[in-house]
């Protein structure tokens, strides 16, 4: 990052600083006191419900072990606050005219946690790591369009492509890993078993690995040689508590410092003086969204008019109130609102249950006498909606939607089945009519494997089968340019085509609720969250609260 | 004695192959297998050459029975194997590390439950119908009634959060390693503290029930009445003539519970944040963790077979009528 954009940062947490508390300011924030300067020191203890899997989080695929990598390792590009790419341990990149090219240029001040310097060799050989088929990564993917990686110097690295890969530079997000320390690893392809993935793993994140009590806690402390500067806080703990009810009841007696809330607990329960003294409460939509998916191979649903109807019928707001307490936007496609390819002006689906009925009976579908949805030949619409158990959102969400088609006149039963054979038995074998279910999305917006016509197969992430061939066109278009300008123009396309089909209903995207303990300044909330700035985050020296460490 | 210990022990090794067996087999019908869930099932990333790969690397690729051969062979080597889990830690180190504190909260526990249950049964079968049998009836049965995630919210909340006695979970407090060695082991004690309390709560029902109904048969024997007609004082005769006789069928059921002792509290450490052998086994169920899940049955069953023996024994020592039993029918 550079300095001038690391200046833009704190003028942004100046200006910010009231308003971002998402409408939960806090009188407490005073920037003006000279106290309140940033300093090192303290602990900051974090809550984690599922114990880590391990610490070279390349070969891992846990919630857990990334956000504890992340503070770790770093990648040689990272994403700001609004989303948009910048170096990490990359000062400056280019690409060549035809998008095959691509130039990076590292930085020449970053050492790994053993003081070893980080140089493109260690790029050369992450890239290597990542394609090599006997390391058991998940994120393959991404450099499968490489077709070769080159340090042209100890700070140059020149990557070509076989063809334009528009994920190309996010690519490079990837943690970084030290070719001193795992080569011997990666050769015999046990990786996974490599000390370094149990113990004092060397990235060249603010943090270094202090020590790892499996099933109780992590514990970082603060890197003094990290090359954007010592972050502040100088100790992270994550705490293992696997029940959100004690993490919770942890936050009241301030045995954690910053949890996930539910809206519930966000609306009703953290309400009191004492609480919100002692927390700021922060909200931004989450990167996931939960919709009501159709099989389009059942020939009612391949109706469009059908699921418009339905579309119509479905007051998303209601969901929201109902389900979320309010903490939700309204989903109108598969992109968050506040990120570059979203589309704010696609059709969009008011609740009106005229032009449902409407729109039904376009498609011949009409009430009988006993107010039953029936087709021509008398049949009545009804249909099974699947969702998964253990998520009491999902189940709501599918009453509310089981009540507003029965004004339509349409039978639906909810059947609640267990994750793995829910996937296994009827995702997969696509043995469904409807379902409830969400997508988290990617900081990309290529969603090729969701919607192309190709990846219909058992085993590939179109479930609802949707086929239209100008979207499998533009989506092909979009993921073949590295210019971000031409990419705005394929997927603005595609949001408005799914408005108009509706292959599946968009419902809502929720909000994240974090909250963290008011003694921490520097949080300012984002369309990427509140994590990205952590290295800037500080307790003013008369709040800090542990000393130890 | 010794012949008739060994029988029984010879008969338990196909017993415990059979379990095995099934488990293993039970184990790998269920949905969903590590390797799609380590490579992110239902996510844009998951990668079919990365799926392939563990596949072939946990030997999920070959036939059930191959890979139960593969895995009794190594168990006979006294070779649990390694965890599935992408830490691929052995199995015995993963136990290893979350047992001691298990059985620690287990054994506490279980003096605690004995220590209540007996003063409470035989009290309440000398005094039957009287108001201490009443009460105590209706407390434990309470206990029996309270689902445990319920009662350690209430008291997490009394005393973690409103009164700020006790930590609420976890073992050890943050700033553990720079307290003196007697803080230490208070600070221990504290955490230790709720758990307890919930479960001894919850176990004390079906101990104190057993000890008074045996309390209750021993009392109406004729060795009782002829140990009264003596003229021995009655505390003799409830603490030595009739305790020692109704003990008896605890000791079975300690026997029994013995297993448990590892097992762990799924529920108790779940909410309290506690690393044993419970949580482990729930991730490992969440992780299709097979190797994980296998050599815990493994270990548990075998100790609820060796239980079982040793309650036999016992008895057999604590019971002169079944000694000779025995003898009798090898005859």
């Amino acid at each position: 990052m550079t300095r001038g954009a690391l200046l833009a940062r704190f003028a942004l947490i100046l200006a910010l600083g009231l308003a971002g508390c998402g409408g939960e300011a806090d009188s407490a924030v005073d920037h003006a006191s000279p106290s309140e300067k940033p300093a090192y020191g303290d602990t900051l203890i974090e809550a984690l419900t599922g114990n880590i899997s391990g610490l070279i989080p390349n070969v891992l695929s846990d919630s857990a072990s990334f956000e504890v990598g992340s503070l770790i390792y770093s990648g040689l590009v990272t994403r700001d606050r609004d989303l948009n790419v910048i170096g990490e341990l990359a000062e400056s990149w280019r690409f060549s005219k035809d998008c095959l090219d691509l130039t990076f240029h590292l930085r020449r001040d970053v050492r790994w946690h053993d003081d070893t310097p980080f140089t493109a060799a260690d790029v050369v050989f992450t890239y290597e790591t990542m394609i090599n088929p006997k390391t058991p990564t998940a994120y393959r993917e991404d450099f499968r369009a490489v077709a070769s990686v080159e340090a042209v110097d100890p700070y140059t690295l020149r990557v070509r492509y076989k063809q334009p890969y528009a994920k190309a530079l996010q690519s490079w997000g990837i943690w970084m890993l030290p070719k001193h320390v795992l080569e011997p690893y990666v050769r015999e392809g046990r990786l996974r078993e490599a000390p370094q993935n149990r113990a004092n793993p060397v990235g060249t994140g603010a943090y270094r690995f202090k020590e790892w009590k499996p099933g109780e806690k992590v514990v970082l402390v603060a890197n003094p040689g990290y090359f954007e500067g010592q972050p502040h806080i100088s100790r992270v703990v994550y705490r293992i508590i696997p029940s959100q009810a004690t993490i919770f009841l942890e936050l009241k007696a301030k045995g954690v410092d910053s949890a996930g809330l539910t809206a519930l607990q966000f609306k009703r329960q953290t309400e009191y003086p004492a609480f919100r003294k002692a927390y700021h409460k922060y909200e931004y939509p989450a990167s996931a969204y939960t919709y009501l998916g159709f099989n389009l191979r059942d020939p009612r649903f391949a109706d469009r008019r059908v699921r418009q109807a339905f579309a119509h019928a479905i007051d998303k707001r209601e969901i929201i109130d109902g389900v979320l307490l309010g903490l939700g936007r309204e989903a109108t496609g598969p992109y968050k609102p506040g990120t570059w390819a979203y589309n704010p002006s696609v059709k969009t689906y008011p609740y009106d249950m005229d032009k449902a009925r409407a729109l039904l009976a376009e498609a011949g579908w009409t009430k009988n006498a006993d107010g039953v949805l029936v087709n021509r030949h008398g049949q009545p619409f009804a249909f099974e909606l699947l969702t998964n158990q253990g998520n009491d959102e999902r189940k709501k969400v599918a009453e509310i939607v089981q009540a507003s088609l029965k004004e339509l006149g349409v039978q639906v039963d909810i059947r609640v089945i267990e994750w793995a054979s829910f996937l296994k038995e009827y995702i997969k074998k696509r043995r469904f009519e409807a379902i409830i279910l969400g997508w988290g999305i990617g900081l990309d917006p290529d969603q090729y494997e969701i919607w192309h016509s190709s990846k219909t197969g058992p085993d590939e992430l179109n479930h609802v089968s949707y086929t239209n061939p100008e979207v499998d066109a533009l989506l092909e278009q979009g993921r073949q340019s590295c210019r971000e300008e031409e990419r705005k123009k394929s997927y603005a396309r595609i949001q408005e085509i799914l408005a108009e089909d509706q292959p599946i209903i968009f419902l809502y995207f929720r909000d994240a609720l974090p909250v963290v303990s008011s003694r921490v300044r520097g949080i300012v909330p984002s369309p990427n969250g509140i994590l990205y700035n952590f290295n800037k985050w500080y307790v003013p020296k008369h709040l800090q609260r542990y000393t130890a460490g | 004695m010794l012949g008739y210990a060994l029988r029984r022990l010879l008969l338990a090794l196909p017993l415990l192959l059979g379990i095995t067996f099934v488990s293993f087999t039970v184990i790998h019908l269920a949905p969903g297998e590590p390797a799609e869930i380590q490579t992110g099932d239902l996510s844009i990333q998951s990668d079919a050459q990365a799926r392939q790969l563990l596949r072939e690397m946990y030997d999920l690729d070959k036939p059930l029975h191959v890979q139960y051969g593969k895995w009794l062979a190594r168990l006979g080597r006294l070779d649990f194997g390694k965890s599935f889990s992408p830490d691929g830690r052995p199995v015995l180190q993963k136990i290893g590390e979350r047992l001691p504190v298990t059985l620690l909260l287990n054994i506490i526990e279980m003096l605690i439950i004995v220590a209540l249950a007996v003063p409470i049964g035989v009290l309440s079968a000398t005094r039957q119908y009287s108001l201490f049998d009443k009460v105590t009836t209706v407390f434990v049965f309470l206990g029996f009634a309270t689902p445990d995630f319920w009662l350690a919210l209430l008291l997490m909340i009394l005393f973690g959060v409103q009164l700020g006695w006790l930590p609420i979970s976890g073992l050890r407090s943050l700033n553990w390693e720079y307290l003196s060695f007697w803080r230490q082991q208070w600070d221990f004690l504290g955490h230790l503290a709720l758990p307890i309390l919930v479960a001894t709560f919850g176990g004390l029902a079906g101990f104190s029930r057993y000890m008074r109904q045996s309390m209750l048969e021993v009392v109406r024997q004729d060795y009782i009445q002829s140990a009264r007609a003596k003229g021995l004082a009655e505390p003799i005769v409830i603490g030595k003539h009739a305790l020692r006789n109704a003990l008896l069928p605890i000791v079975t059921i300690l026997g029994l519970s013995l297993p448990g002792l590892i097992g762990g509290s799924v529920i108790v450490e779940s909410i309290f944040a506690i690393p044993g052998m419970g949580q482990l086994m729930v991730q490992a169920v969440f992780e299709r963790d097979y190797p994980v899940i296998m050599g815990n049955l493994v270990i548990v069953s075998t100790l609820t077979l060796v239980a079982n023996l040793v309650a036999d024994v016992t008895y057999s020592f604590v019971d002169p009528r079944i000694r000779v039993g025995a003898r009798r029918g090898r005859r």
